[in-house]
């Protein structure tokens, strides 16, 4: 270590260290500072807000255009309180940020604290950046990112998960596309189709490969959270109004190129009939933007790095085992919003307030705000699961593949190649899939063809996707990239 | 795309077989294949997936340079010889590639022992080419200046293991075997018989499958397999961390490593000996090994590992300083205590074999060592002589020691 700058975030030993600045970290953050313990909060973004308040750089944009963000008020206030922490000292704010690696305290006596082995990320400082922080405890609030399914052609350029086509829009307020075409399930497809269509592309549809019957057995659920309700009737209404078709039990299942061959030109359309069954492609439409979103998966870097227990949620996601105190099974490690089951911004935000107050030791203090939060937390969290059975992944996804459809991306992996592992080489579990092909190897990680893979694992043999088939590709070391030189400890 | 002889075969009802290899590791899936290419009605037994074990989590280097002259290096350069001629034709299922190998040495005294070692090796027979200290840069342009010596071993060689596991177990099966998965050996059936006992049945959670012979294949756990059937076998687990890096351009073109780095990390680290054998692959993708440490079977990553590794790959190729780490793995050798493997049966009961304990050079002499199995069970006069890897040995060593 060069030891000239070795900063005051280094020595210090934080009460609660939180990963992660969206709704569940700037909850818990909030909430833990205002119990009067140090807080350290770190996010890998340059701004706070993650991915549901992702905004375009302050210092260059007129804050009137972001007025209309989803939530903001609620944001402002947030951040109000995280940077009046920071300026008394109580808080500190590492931005632009990543952990890479998280050592648990050390067995028997000696140092009691986790420490956070750090990746700075951002431009050059004048400050030497902390390549390490302690504290005593975690809150691990990382997100999720877009659920992807392979499909013919979504190789092409102009095919974009929804969620990444939102974040364009949220961070930079431009996207290259001027027909659209929306598709995938659950109601995230409704404010992805709403922003394109305010940015002036013209949305040609939007495809919801479910439909909406199922909802119908959830209205005793649907009626506790009146916001969600509005919230939705909204979007239809500013869908209606953009005269943008909603279909429901319809899927893409081909993107075809351009006369250029180098970028979308046009899309399959599909029913999706009894028994799941993808019936044969109706209707072509040309497009030159496709946004996919077939739910999203938390990212499991952190949970897996302190060895924290994992469930399959409802919505086939693996998910953090967390108490009703927001706690983990790794004593000490707190863990709040998408992680523990995906279920929107308002879900995560309560989680990460009730983990800050609980993980401050301030639960005896505010025994009813943390009873409200429970409550609060249990509503939305019906809500949620309500949602994920009523859109659920195709069951009969893989029909619109085709032998040659690449799975894995980034180390080109065909889907007739999987089916080769399983049916010639024995590959019956997800690991060894992996292992055979390099699927899920290469730059993404598995974050984009993961759940893919382990679903074609799993239904390789017959059987339904199970926590066992999803925990191989979710990994462990490092929780982000580390150059070697930083590894080494240069 | 239900898969035949995986999962839907292992559900059948357990039946007999004349050789049952536990374990379907690259050591296992290499006896099977022999096995059946001599006929034997083989069943391998295997408690998780295909190379559920070692062999999925270590690289794939095929090496000759690593062995000092003695019998290791002798069984290295057999099973060099069955890679490239009786298996010749299934070289691209295992994605084999003669890339060679180059060993370098940065002090002087190192130096000087790497020159003496390439000299020992090639009197038994290895292909070894000192290198002009000037001309190393012709084989590794972004190695670090100033090396003292190198040699360059053009049998080295590379395989990918779990396509040469699985490609083994799918021509075993084709010669017969039947392959379990998901059957974990909870025990043997043992019977008394004159001056001893002789394993008749394999206890498995899927059933009991007589026999007439078991091969312990079981990797780093062929201790606990042989402690079912009532022996001591000295293996132990030897963890092991990869790193591999994001793909880069071309930048490193043979298995490079340096013999004094082990040395020189050893001190700093109590139990951790690491050395860097850096290799560029196919996909772009740099992977950097490797520490062994003693520590059961813990497979928690450890910091003060996998940062001498890094330390170690950098001071060799200071032009990764900057390559990004995207994963990292762990595995455990098969450990055995005079580094040599052990194969041939067990005087102790009749009937049983071994077939392990590698350590870190297990993918590369799987095929040799399957094929003397094969050789020794069918009663046939071994390629090698099996002697030096008798299980026997380690019940001499102790008796002389007592
Ligand atoms: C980091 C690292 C790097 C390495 N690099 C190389 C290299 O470059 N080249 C090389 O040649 N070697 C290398 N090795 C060593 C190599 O991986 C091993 O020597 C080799 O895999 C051993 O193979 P095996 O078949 O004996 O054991 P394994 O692959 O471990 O197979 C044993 C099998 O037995 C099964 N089993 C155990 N108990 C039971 C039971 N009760 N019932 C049923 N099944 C059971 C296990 O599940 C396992 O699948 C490396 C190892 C490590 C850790």
């Amino acid at each position: 270590m060069s030891g000239q700058h070795s900063s005051a975030a280094e020595q210090t030993v934080f009460d609660v260290a939180v990963v992660g600045a969206g709704p569940a970290g700037l909850g818990a953050a909030a909430a833990a500072a205002r119990a009067g313990v140090r807080v350290v909060l770190i996010d890998a973004g340059h701004q706070l807000g993650g991915q549901y308040w992702r905004h375009p750089d302050e210092s260059t944009t007129d804050p009137t255009r972001l007025a209309g963000y989803r939530d903001w008020g609620e944001f402002l206030a947030l951040r109000e309180r995280i940077l009046r922490h920071c300026q008394t000292g109580a808080a500190v704010h590492l931005a632009s940020t990543h952990v890479w690696f998280v050592e648990p305290p050390a067995a028997g006596g000696g140092r009691q604290s986790w420490t956070l082995h750090l990746m700075p990320g951002g431009p050059p400082s004048r400050e030497t950046p902390p390549r390490t922080v302690c504290a005593e405890r975690l809150i691990l609030c990382p997100g999720a990112y877009d659920r992807q399914l392979p499909i013919p052609g979504w190789d092409l350029p102009g095919v974009m998960a929804a969620g990444g086509v939102q974040a364009l829009l949220k961070g930079h307020h431009t996207l290259s596309g001027r027909r659209a075409v929306v598709a995938g399930t659950g109601p995230f497809l409704l404010p992805v189709a709403q922003q394109l269509a305010r940015h002036g592309v013209d949305v040609l549809a939007v495809c919801e490969a479910n439909g909406l019957a199922r909802w119908m057995r959830h209205m005793p659920v649907v009626a506790r959270t009146p916001a969600k309700v509005s919230e939705a009737a909204t979007y239809a209404r500013s869908l209606a109004r953009a005269r943008i078709p909603y279909r429901t039990a319809t899927v893409l299942t081909r993107v075809d190129p351009d006369a250029s061959g180098t970028q979308v030109g046009a899309v399959e359309l599909a029913r999706v009939g009894p028994g799941g069954l993808v019936e044969k492609a109706r209707q072509r439409l040309e497009v030159d933007l496709v946004a996919l979103g077939w739910g999203f998966t938390p990212s499991l870097e952190l949970i897996n790095a302190v060895g924290a227990q994992t469930r399959i949620d409802a919505d086939q996601s693996l998910v953090a085992v967390v108490d009703d105190d927001q706690q983990s099974t790794v004593p000490g490690v707190f863990i709040a919003g998408e992680a523990t089951g995906v279920g929107g911004a308002m879900l995560a935000l309560a989680g990460g307030e009730l983990a800050g107050i609980v993980a401050a030791e301030a639960g005896h203090l505010e025994r009813a705000r943390v009873r409200a939060l429970r409550r609060e937390i249990g509503r939305l969290r019906a809500f949620a699961a309500a949602m994920h059975d009523a859109h659920p992944v195709p069951a009969r996804w893989p029909q619109w593949l085709t032998a040659e459809t690449l799975v894995c991306r980034c180390e080109e992996v065909a889907y007739a190649t999987l089916g080769n592992a399983i049916t010639e080489l024995g590959a019956n579990d997800a690991r060894t899939l992996k292992l055979l092909t390099r699927c899920a190897m290469g730059w993404c990680q598995g974050h984009v063809c993961g759940y893919a893979s382990a679903s074609l694992a799993a239904g390789g043999q017959g059987r339904a996707l199970t926590a066992d088939d999803l925990r191989p590709l979710a990994k462990q070391f490092p929780c982000a990239p580390v150059p070697l030189a930083h590894l080494a400890g240069e | 795309m239900q898969a035949p002889g995986s999962n839907g075969r292992s559900a059948a009802a357990p039946r007999g077989a004349d050789v049952v290899v536990i374990g379907a590791g690259a050591v296992g899936a290499a006896c099977a294949y022999f096995l059946a290419s001599k006929g034997f009605a083989v069943h391998v037994l295997e408690r998780g997936g295909v190379a559920a074990g070692s062999s999925s989590a270590g690289e794939g280097n095929v090496l000759v340079s690593d062995k000092v002259a003695g019998y290791e290096l002798d069984l290295a350069l057999y099973s060099r010889a069955t890679w490239s001629e009786e298996l010749a034709e299934y070289a691209d299922r295992w994605e084999f590639e003669a890339k060679g190998g180059l060993v370098v040495a940065a002090s002087a005294a190192a130096g000087r022992a790497l020159l003496e070692l390439a000299a020992g090796q090639r009197q038994r027979g290895v292909d070894a080419r000192d290198v002009d200290p000037v001309a190393i840069g012709d084989f590794e342009p972004h190695i670090r200046a100033g090396l003292a010596a190198a040699v360059h071993y053009p049998q080295d060689a590379q395989v990918q293991p779990m396509l040469l596991t699985a490609n083994l177990l799918k021509l075993a099966r084709e010669r017969g075997a039947l392959v379990s998965t998901g059957a974990n050996v909870v025990g043997f059936d043992l019977r008394p018989e004159a001056g001893g006992r002789r394993v008749v049945g394999v206890r498995t959670s899927q059933g009991t499958v007589s026999c007439g012979h078991v091969v312990n294949a079981g990797g780093p756990w062929a201790g606990a397999i042989a402690a079912m059937a009532g022996v001591e076998l000295p293996i132990m687990p030897r963890r092991g961390f990869v790193l591999v890096t994001e793909p880069l351009p071309p930048t490193i073109n043979h298995k490079v490593y340096a013999g004094e780095y082990v040395a020189s990390t050893q001190s700093e680290n109590l139990g951790l000996e690491v050395s860097a054998v850096v290799e560029g692959t196919q996909s772009g993708t740099v992977l950097i090994g490797s520490s062994r440490e003693h520590v059961g079977f813990e497979a928690a990553m450890s910091l003060p590992a996998l940062r001498a590794i890094a330390n170690a790959a950098v001071a060799l190729f200071p032009r990764l300083a900057g390559a990004r780490v995207l994963r990292s793995y762990a595995g455990f050798r098969p450990y055995s205590p005079d580094h040599l493997p052990v194969i041939g049966s067990d005087a102790r009961v009749a009937g049983l074999w071994h077939a392990g304990g590698h350590e870190g050079a297990g993918i590369g002499l799987s095929v040799g060592t399957g094929k003397l199995i094969s050789q020794a069970l069918a009663g046939e006069v071994t390629d090698i002589d099996l002697e030096p890897f008798s299980p026997a040995r380690f019940a001499a060593a102790a008796s002389a020691s007592a």
